[in-house]
């Protein structure tokens, strides 16, 4: 019996910290206006520790994944952002999504300032990360990554504002499958096993117009006084089933026909577990089977909401969701969208068009747009135009970083005012760089790959926005601080483009142009020699006998025989 | 190259060719005949094959089955059309909106330079209507387009309707990678051209149209589709391009394959395969076959909706139904499956159509010529002008003309700079003195046109010698030499550098402007030569391709019809340029053109 007792201390000790961790889970279900229904997932696992402080070692994990634990302390870092969509978010149909996120994969991390060498930090966690996630994101260096001056502020605490501790790197062209999901659901305390993550089944998630997976890390305060910290870990999961596609027409759908599964139990670990169904535009055609008496209102996106809340923690919630139909109404159109191409044609320039909308009927707002591209792209920069009305539209900051060839990318950050009900143009132009033959990819003809540009805004709101800190805010809502009633914050992601440089034909006529081009340079030089060279007769050279007898004439000093 | 520099054997060399030159140049001549017309000869020429793995060894299986539907849908269409007299703007977008796609409009206008008689317009407004099926999960980064124009009348119903089934089909489909874009455009290639040039956002003709709302990244492949009956015999498949480019030789591999797969009978240029290589019919079939071809492709002009896209770096081929009275019938359910089976192949690709030929002659679908083996024909014709500058006469004054102090160079530069204004007259003048011309004269817009440009050409024929007279006093013998040096390499030059981006058009220019101009002097007689020399410059060239070309279509003119024919195709080469940006009216007049004129310089040199 003695030999127990320090372990129930040890135990006793341990619990009241270890209680402190937490862990909620959330389903939110939207039919869109387009008739194709967002899923959209998000798990928070909080967790009541500060590592980042001298001396303390943290080696007890409770429900915060370990292995995302280790690389948060190893590489000092202060916020980490990572997420993997496969498919264009289309804004138009669709609105705003409640986390945005770009196509491919995009990482963007905050440092500690106490960090020296950052760069190598940073190769070090894309290396470790790309471990984690089974994802390429070992292909970001330094010819990707770009430092933002302001469009990647920390969402969590702490106003760091120096921005050689923020990297920020995007690769567009990664595809995003099976292999990146199951990692992704590791990171979860029930695992796939229990709980919403049942429903993940890949074959169905795969099986859609957009899926979107994320983890957001960053430190965030307890209680409304901020006494103490903990780390936010936020795992999201935001899938687009098409109806059109998979229900034959009919706009019906279940829990079981979008997932192949049914929930049967909340996760046992979880302090709250929710199912959400967005019932603002349709509130009389609405049938949802169970019904329940839940509902609840949000402040999502500058738009308040309804919604029909399941409590999966409650026993008698348990059944199917089944056959609603739902009534479409006129979209509203989103107010901040933003779309972008290239223009021209031929394989020397181009010109890249980046065109921002503000659908805000009478509200002028600014915006900020940053753009990352890659250095074989050589952007003039003094075509920069910036057009809004068929008027020049001044920036009013323009951070510039010229790229280096091989080294790294071009970076333009630029805040613009947005005129109300107005369509904003920015235009530069650039011109194909010539690559080494070794540095195309295997696909040369596929093209080159250049990231979203991301337009960062405050736009206004059409209803207050809640900016008290509460507990018991779903967790769709609660993701961007809200700092002022009147706004709120969107990030918008332009589509990637896919551009076309001047490729060598790597393949036997390429040879032969190569062995052709040497011949006639053989030839033209021969023929060229023939044309400019003046010949002369050349008088035959007189035999031996004849220069040794002049040889001698000359020491005797008579005339030369000819 | 020691041959060349050792100064015997140099000598010998020369010597040979000197003496020899006029043989070898008429042996030249003839092998590069021989050779040309060799080409079409099957055991000369190359089968086809697909270059492109993606598309090769990828098994498809055709599913659509809608063809019922799409027949009635033309039927819905043509009501609406004729209720509409014109696009059925409203009706094509909700059809397309019903159908799942994401839809927008583009309106364009455009005022021709002056009237298109052959089909009566002027002043053009339409509106194209384009729908953009999104692929699941894809970055909007890759594009396919189907595209059927809205044509006026009954034509081209069937294709517009199997166009809206087969998006509903394929917006079914869970296996897309690229987003695929259905375009009606209205007024043909004009709306076409408006569509790509929004698209692009380039403006290279002028047209003033809306700007496109919906995008869907870099299009890798465009299908034409013209279809305008219930049931066809067979399917023409239309390559040839704006200026004579040509789509990637795979997009044609894939229609025959498909053709083959199906049991659909295919033809190119309007004409069905033979076996019988061996006879003379055969021969003469694949010649014919060719001959369409090559003189499509020399005057350089869109001969499809297709053609335009080829300016973008994108490959497209234009299919065309065709109902003749054959027996043997294919429903639309079987061309939606070709289509359905080529575009899915074309979504499998993971680069641009690169891997086959973009230079390449038919003879027939199963068999090509590439550029390796019809280049010498042209290069035989090339030789001669180079062989006829190391001409005994003219090698000497070379020395000559490179002292700036000697009188050749003005008595060059004055025929050389006339010939060049006489062309830029010819270039810009009839589209700007048409409102003149037809306050004066009893005639159209067009024939206004038209006349003028001939008026202009024949003038030129009397112009440069006489005014070069006045200018410089008697010519000088060595004065031709240096001109006729100067006009060879210029000559050789323009062939050259044409034949390279339009062998065809080299080709057929090289066939009547090499002979006469490498045996021209000013000793000859000169009623005789001037004679000969005007049947074989350049508007007798094109005026000698309407007839060999009607005569190879099986729809042989008169003499009467021909020379219609013939002002209705240069008032075409005129319009093609000003709404396409063709270059062979350009071409033709500010360069071949004074060329010639400065040969007949040398045939009247006094």
């Amino acid at each position: 019996l003695d030999s127990r007792l320090p372990l129930v201390i040890f135990l006793h000790a341990l619990t009241p910290a270890a209680a402190r961790d937490e862990f909620q889970e959330e389903l939110v279900i939207r039919p869109l206006h387009s008739g194709d229904i967002y899923a959209s997932f998000q798990f928070r696992t909080l967790w009541d520790t500060d590592f980042l402080q001298e001396g303390q070692k943290v080696s007890h994990y409770r429900l915060f994944p370990k292995s995302l634990g280790q690389v948060l302390s190893k590489f000092s870092v202060r916020e980490l952002h990572i997420s993997f969509s496969q498919g264009f978010w289309r804004t138009m149909q669709w609105g705003q999504p409640f986390i945005p996120s770009p196509p491919g994969a995009e990482l963007w991390v905050w440092f500690h300032d106490t960090v020296s060498d950052v760069d190598g930090n940073w190769k070090e966690l894309t290396n470790v990360l790309s471990g984690i996630f089974c994802a390429s994101l070992n292909f970001i260096d330094l010819t990707n990554t770009v430092q933002p001056s302001a469009s990647f502020k920390p969402l969590g605490l702490g106003n760091a504002t120096d921005h050689r501790f923020l990297r920020y790197a995007t690769l567009p062209r990664e595809i995003v499958c099976t292999e990146n999901l199951t990692p992704w659901k590791k990171l979860l305390p029930c695992g796939s096993k229990a709980g919403l993550a049942v429903l993940m089944k890949s074959e169905k998630l795969f099986h859609s117009s957009f899926h979107s997976q994320a983890v957001h890390i960053r430190p965030i305060c307890q209680d409304e006084q901020c006494s103490s910290k903990a780390w936010e870990l936020r795992q999201t999961l935001n899938v687009v089933f098409d109806l059109h596609t998979s229900g034959q027409g009919k706009k019906e759908w279940s829990l079981f026909k979008m997932f192949s599964r049914t929930l049967t139990e909340a996760c046992p670990l979880a302090s709250s577990s929710k199912v959400y169904v967005d019932i603002t535009d349709n509130p009389e055609l609405f049938e949802l089977s169970p019904a329940t008496p839940l509902l609840g209102q949000a402040v999502v996106l500058g738009d308040r909401r309804t919604y029909s809340v399941y409590d999966l923690s409650r026993a008698e919630t348990f059944g199917q969701l089944r056959s609603f139909n739902l009534l479409l109404r006129d979209m509203l159109r989103p107010l901040l969208h933003a779309e972008r191409y290239v223009a021209g044609f031929g394989l020397q320039t181009g010109e890249i068009h980046t065109v921002i909308y503000n659908n805000h009927p009478y509200r002028a707002f600014p915006v900020l747009l940053m753009d990352s591209v890659p250095w074989y792209l050589q952007l003039y920069i003094h075509t920069l135009t910036v057009t809004s009305k068929s008027r020049d539209n001044k920036p009013s900051y323009i951070h510039y970083q010229p790229a280096k060839d091989r080294h790294r990318p071009h970076l333009l950050e630029m805040l613009i005012q947005l005129p109300p009900h107005s369509m904003t143009e920015v235009t530069v132009q650039f011109e194909r760089a010539l690559l080494k033959w070794t540095e195309y990819t295997p696909d040369p003809n596929h093209g080159f790959y250049v990231g979203s540009s991301v337009v960062s805004a405050l736009v206004p709101s059409m209803v207050a926005m809640r900016t008290n800190f509460t507990q018991d805010q779903p967790l769709f809502s609660s993701f961007v601080p809200v700092k002022e009633e009147s706004s709120y914050f969107v990030r918008v992601y332009t589509e990637p483009l896919l551009v076309n440089l001047p490729t060598p034909d790597f393949s036997m006529p390429y040879n032969v142009i190569c062995l052709t081009c040497t011949v006639v340079a053989v030839g033209y030089g021969s023929f060229y020699n023939l044309l400019t060279r003046t010949f002369q007769v050349d008088e035959p050279s007189p035999p031996l006998s004849k220069r040794l007898a002049n040889l001698i004439r000359r020491i005797r000093g008579v005339p030369l025989l000819t | 190259m020691g041959l060349l520099s050792d100064p015997n054997r140099r000598k010998a060399l020369t010597g040979l060719l000197t003496r020899l030159n006029t043989p070898i140049c008429i042996v030249c001549y003839l092998a590069g005949i021989v050779w040309f017309m060799g080409l079409a000869f099957e055991p000369f020429t190359l089968r086809t094959y697909m270059s492109e793995n993606a598309m090769g060894s990828t098994m498809v299986e055709e599913r659509f089955s809608s063809g019922e539907r799409a027949l009635s849908l033309a039927k819905e269409f043509d009501a609406h059309k004729r209720q509409a007299r014109g696009m059925p703007v409203e009706w094509l977008v909700k059809a397309m909106q019903s159908r799942g796609l994401e839809v927008f409009t583009q309106s364009f206008s455009r005022k021709l330079p002056f009237p298109d008689e052959n089909k009566e317009r002027y002043m053009v407004r339409g509106t194209n209507v384009y729908g953009i099926l999104r692929a699941p999960r894809a970055p909007r980064t890759e594009a396919l387009v189907i595209t059927a124009p809205c044509s006026p009348g009954n034509t081209n119903n069937q294709a517009v309707a199997l166009l809206l089934a087969l998006a509903q089909y394929f917006r079914n489909q869970i296996y897309w990678a690229k987003d695929i874009i259905f375009l009606v455009n209205e007024h043909d290639l004009i709306g076409t051209q408006a569509w790509l040039e929004g698209y692009h956002h380039t403006n290279i003709t002028g047209m003033e149209y809306s700007p496109l709302q919906g995008r869907a990244g870099s299009i890798q492949a465009a299908l034409s589709l013209e279809l305008s009956s219930d049931v066809i015999t067979s399917l023409d498949l239309v390559l040839e391009g704006l200026n004579g480019q040509l789509p990637n030789l795979d997009l044609a591999n894939l229609f025959y394959a498909f053709c083959q797969k199906l049991g659909v009978l295919c033809t190119i240029q309007g004409k069905l395969q033979r076996n019988d290589w061996d006879t003379a019919e055969g021969y003469t079939h694949a010649a014919q076959t060719m001959m369409l071809m090559v003189l499509k492709q020399a005057c350089g002009r869109s001969w499809g909706d297709h053609g335009l896209f080829l300016r973008y770096h994108i490959e497209a081929a234009s299919v065309r139904g065709i109902n003749s009275f054959r027996h043997y019938k294919t429903d639309a359910t079987t061309i939606g499956r070709l289509l359905e089976g080529m575009v899915r192949k074309l979504n499998n690709l993971l680069e641009r159509l690169h891997q086959s030929y973009f230079f390449y002659l038919l003879p027939s679908l199963s068999r090509f010529v590439s550029i390796g083996y019809y280049m010498p024909a042209f290069g035989l014709l090339a030789v001669i002008l180079l062989l006829r500058v190391s001409f005994p006469g003219l090698c000497h004054c070379f020395s000559v003309s490179l002292q700036p102090s000697s009188p050749g160079v003005l008595t060059v530069l004055t025929p050389v700079v006339i010939s060049h204004l006489t062309g830029v007259a010819l270039y810009l003048l009839p589209v700007h003195l048409q409102e003149m011309a037809v306050e004066h004269f009893p005639v159209s817009e067009t024939e206004a046109v038209v006349l003028t440009a001939i008026a202009i050409y024949t003038a030129g024929l009397a112009l440069p010698h006489n005014t070069q007279r006045l200018l410089s006093g008697e010519g000088t013998e060595q004065g031709w030499k240096v001109l006729k040096l100067t006009a060879l390499l210029y000559l050789a030059v323009l062939l050259g550098c044409t034949a390279l981006i339009n062998f065809s058009l080299g080709f057929i220019l090289a066939v009547t402007l090499v002979p006469i101009t490498a045996s021209i002097t000013p000793h000859m007689p000169k009623a005789l030569y001037a004679v000969v020399m005007v049947l074989l410059s350049p508007a007798f060239t094109i005026l000698y391709c309407v007839f060999i070309y009607q005569e190879l279509i099986e729809a042989p003119v008169s003499v009467s019809e021909g020379w219609m024919l013939f002002l209705s195709v240069i008032s075409q080469g005129i319009l093609d340029h000003a709404l396409y940006g063709s270059l062979v009216y350009p071409l033709l007049a500010l360069f071949i053109y004074p060329c010639w004129l400065m040969f007949w310089n040398i045939l009247f040199w006094n």
